[in-house]
């Protein structure tokens, strides 16, 4: 429902624009498209990408248009939409959820001289670059911190859709949490949805009524840091976002993703007709991926161990996954010193040894 | 599996948090469209309303202030639609569908600012003794009052619409407005305020998302609900009791599904999912088997011409 306005809305805007300015204007500019899947005011994912969205305005100033859909759900809805950015005359498309893969790569056929980037999956073409960030790094951060501030050794995930992004980063959260607390035990939540401010809260509740007293979340909005909030005794970490007006606490850090330098280097890549297919996958060492400042509610050496840990991952003599480690079922996975590799982890579908429950299939 | 991770006290009582918001608003939807007027611009009313209700709430740091708010602006954003449908005779569908866009737009551009605030907790009741009593003292005296006057709406809803005049006068305006006309009965005045009520009821419904269920504002935070209140008047055969059996079994679905995922339960997870949306539609469907219908003239465009 959303979408269909903020499409027709948009669509309408366009043709003004169009008829206003006259194509000549629109050619000398480099037109940029960004679809997003929730609200640019969501204060997490579609946040963080419109930050980026206004970076690439501000970097190349006059030089640049760049248009966005927010709200836009995924599955063929998007389709309509980055169709309609095509045919407005945008030169590069940002897709910037997991659900836009097939529609991209459907509407980039039709579009061979429009660029498509299309974040956090894994087909490519000759126009579609895919790119995402190892927030698997992240969430080591965030276990080892969880493991060690848990009193009811009890830690809530919300999950949204059970796709390899998300599985890693509960399997990396999970690992790290049972390694500086062996008693830990996760409960994971499947909101089956990436922003419902609503749902995520009851999600986050159910959790604290069962026990839970750290809340991960990898569902876009800030709702479960309010019901953490409002329970009390109970920790969060931002996802996406800061998400710093709910610090210090139960916000005691979070994974802050930076997509500016990514789409200002496009951008000038589109510009230069240096554009290549590409897939790019990078963490905390490239600064895509940010860890925020851990609060004062975290003891000091929690932090200092963290704090290590963070910089272990980014200088790349620490992999997140890194044997001996074996799948749920018990079968091995990793050996002694082995890391896994991106093949397996871009398509992961199963959980570490010592998760309880089934990933929905 | 470990059912007995699941407290049965904080389930009921999470699940009455959960109906709430849909309930109050489905209510005021309900009278709408017993005067035969087709609203859709509930989800728009919703989101303007949490946001109107959120933003004096954080002024005044009063609740109830906030709640007055909410209404006020979900009723103020209604009369929009009355102007189109009732005087400048604009289809309904049309009308209330762009009514929630409107909303949807104007709550983003009221909320600019408020992102991220803590809202004033709106306090539960504290009865000395009676909230203490086990089961039951969390479950039926541990609520905060919108939960009460929700219940309280419902049942006033049923009586006037059953025993006061007013009420008769309404439904009779529905089912037949020409025939309510000839008897002299102001049908574009008696739409305007239902409509009005309508409006204050989805803003209620709204604030009751941003103020207490979880509580903060987000763009777009209503998420749907509005249209879940609008399926639920048509599915409960325009009756208020069965909005609150459907609300009640859609919240508490919801909730119990969440309790069932948390707790490993060996259901796959994509059935849990849909069962708050199958089952409301089921029991209600089942229930709507007799010979309830729609209001006759629901949706039709009203002008005296004499």
């Amino acid at each position: 429902m959303k979408l269909t306005k903020r499409a027709l809305m948009t669509g309408a805007a366009m043709a003004l624009g169009l008829a206003a300015t006259g194509p000549a204007l629109a050619q000398d500019k480099t037109k940029v498209g960004f679809v997003y899947v929730g609200p640019v005011g969501d204060g997490g994912w579609t946040y963080e990408h419109d930050k980026g969205r206004q970076a690439v305005e501000e970097h190349f100033g006059d030089k640049v248009e760049t248009v966005f859909v927010e709200s836009v759900p995924e599955g063929p809805d998007s389709e309509r939409v980055m169709t309609q950015m095509a045919l407005d005359g945008a030169d590069l498309i940002f897709t910037t959820s997991f659900g836009y893969m097939d529609p991209t790569i459907n509407v980039a056929k039709k579009f061979p001289d429009v660029k498509f980037e299309h974040a956090t999956g894994y087909k490519t073409a000759d126009n579609v670059s895919v790119y995402s960030a190892r927030f698997y790094e992240g969430r080591a951060v965030q276990g080892t911190i969880a493991g060690h501030m848990t009193e009811s050794n009890v830690i809530g995930y919300i999950g949204s859709y059970p796709i390899p992004e998300v599985i890693r980063g509960i399997n990396s959260a999970y690992i790290h949490a049972k390694k500086v607390n062996p008693d830990v035990q996760f409960k994971i939540v499947w909101a089956f949805t990436w922003f419902d401010p609503a749902k995520e809260a009851d999600a986050a509740k159910v959790l604290i009524e069962q026990g839970a007293d750290v809340i991960l979340q990898h569902t876009d909005s800030t709702a479960p840091q309010a019901a953490a909030q409002e329970a009390g005794n109970v920790i969060t970490f931002g996802q996406a976002s800061d998400m710093a007006e709910y610090g210090p606490k139960p916000r005691v850090s979070s994974i802050i993703d930076n997509w500016a330098p990514y789409y200002i280097a496009r951008t000038q890549a589109v510009m230069d007709g240096t554009w290549t297919s590409t897939n790019t996958w990078d963490g905390i060492g490239p600064g895509m991926v940010g860890i925020g400042e851990i609060s004062d509610a975290v003891p000091a050496e929690v932090k200092a161990e963290a704090l290590a840990l963070k910089d272990a991952l980014a200088s790349g003599e620490y992999h997140a996954f890194t044997g001996p480690l074996k799948k749920q079922d018990g079968s091995d996975w990793l050996a002694e010193g082995e890391t896994a590799d991106d093949g397996t982890l871009a398509g992961m579908n199963f959980y570490v040894e010592g998760i309880e429950g089934d990933i929905p299939q | 599996m470990d059912l007995s991770a699941i407290n049965p006290v904080l389930l009921i009582a999470s699940l009455m948090v959960a109906a709430t918001a849909v309930m109050i608003a489905a209510i005021g939807e309900l009278i709408v469209e017993r005067a035969g007027v087709l609203n859709l611009g509930v989800e728009g009313m919703m989101i303007t309303g949490a946001i109107c209700g959120f933003a004096v709430a954080v002024q005044t740091g009063s609740p109830t202030a906030g709640f007055i708010a909410a209404a006020a602006g979900g009723a103020a954003l209604s009369m929009l639609f009355a102007f189109l449908t009732q005087f400048a005779l604009a289809n309904q569908v049309a009308s209330g569908l762009a009514l929630t866009l409107f909303g949807l737009g104007l709550s983003a551009l009221l909320g600019q600012g408020y992102q991220g605030i803590k809202p004033p907790s709106t306090p539960r009741l504290d009865i000395p003794v009676l909230s203490d009593l086990p089961w039951v003292g969390r479950i039926v005296f541990g609520h905060d009052l919108m939960v009460y006057f929700g219940l309280a709406l419902v049942a006033a809803t049923w009586a006037f619409l059953k025993y006061a005049r007013a009420g008769l006068v309404l439904r009779a305006v529905g089912e037949n407005h020409d025939a309510a006309h000839a008897l002299g009965y102001k049908v574009v005045r008696i739409r305007v305020l239902a409509i009005a009520f309508g409006g204050a009821m989805a803003g209620l419904g709204g604030a009751y998302i941003s103020l207490v269920r979880v509580p903060q504002w987000t763009e777009g935070m209503t998420a749907g609900i509005g249209w879940i209140a609008l399926a639920l008047v048509v599915f409960a055969s325009w009756k208020p009791w069965r909005v609150l059996l459907g609300a009640y079994l859609f919240g508490g679905v919801t909730v119990l599904q969440l309790n069932l995922q948390a707790a490993g339960i060996a259901i796959p997870v994509e059935y849990l999912s849909m069962s708050p949306y199958i089952i409301t539609i089921v029991v209600l469907v089942i229930m709507s088997a007799d010979k309830s219908r729609a209001p006759a003239s629901l949706g039709r465009i009203f002008h005296a011409t004499h």
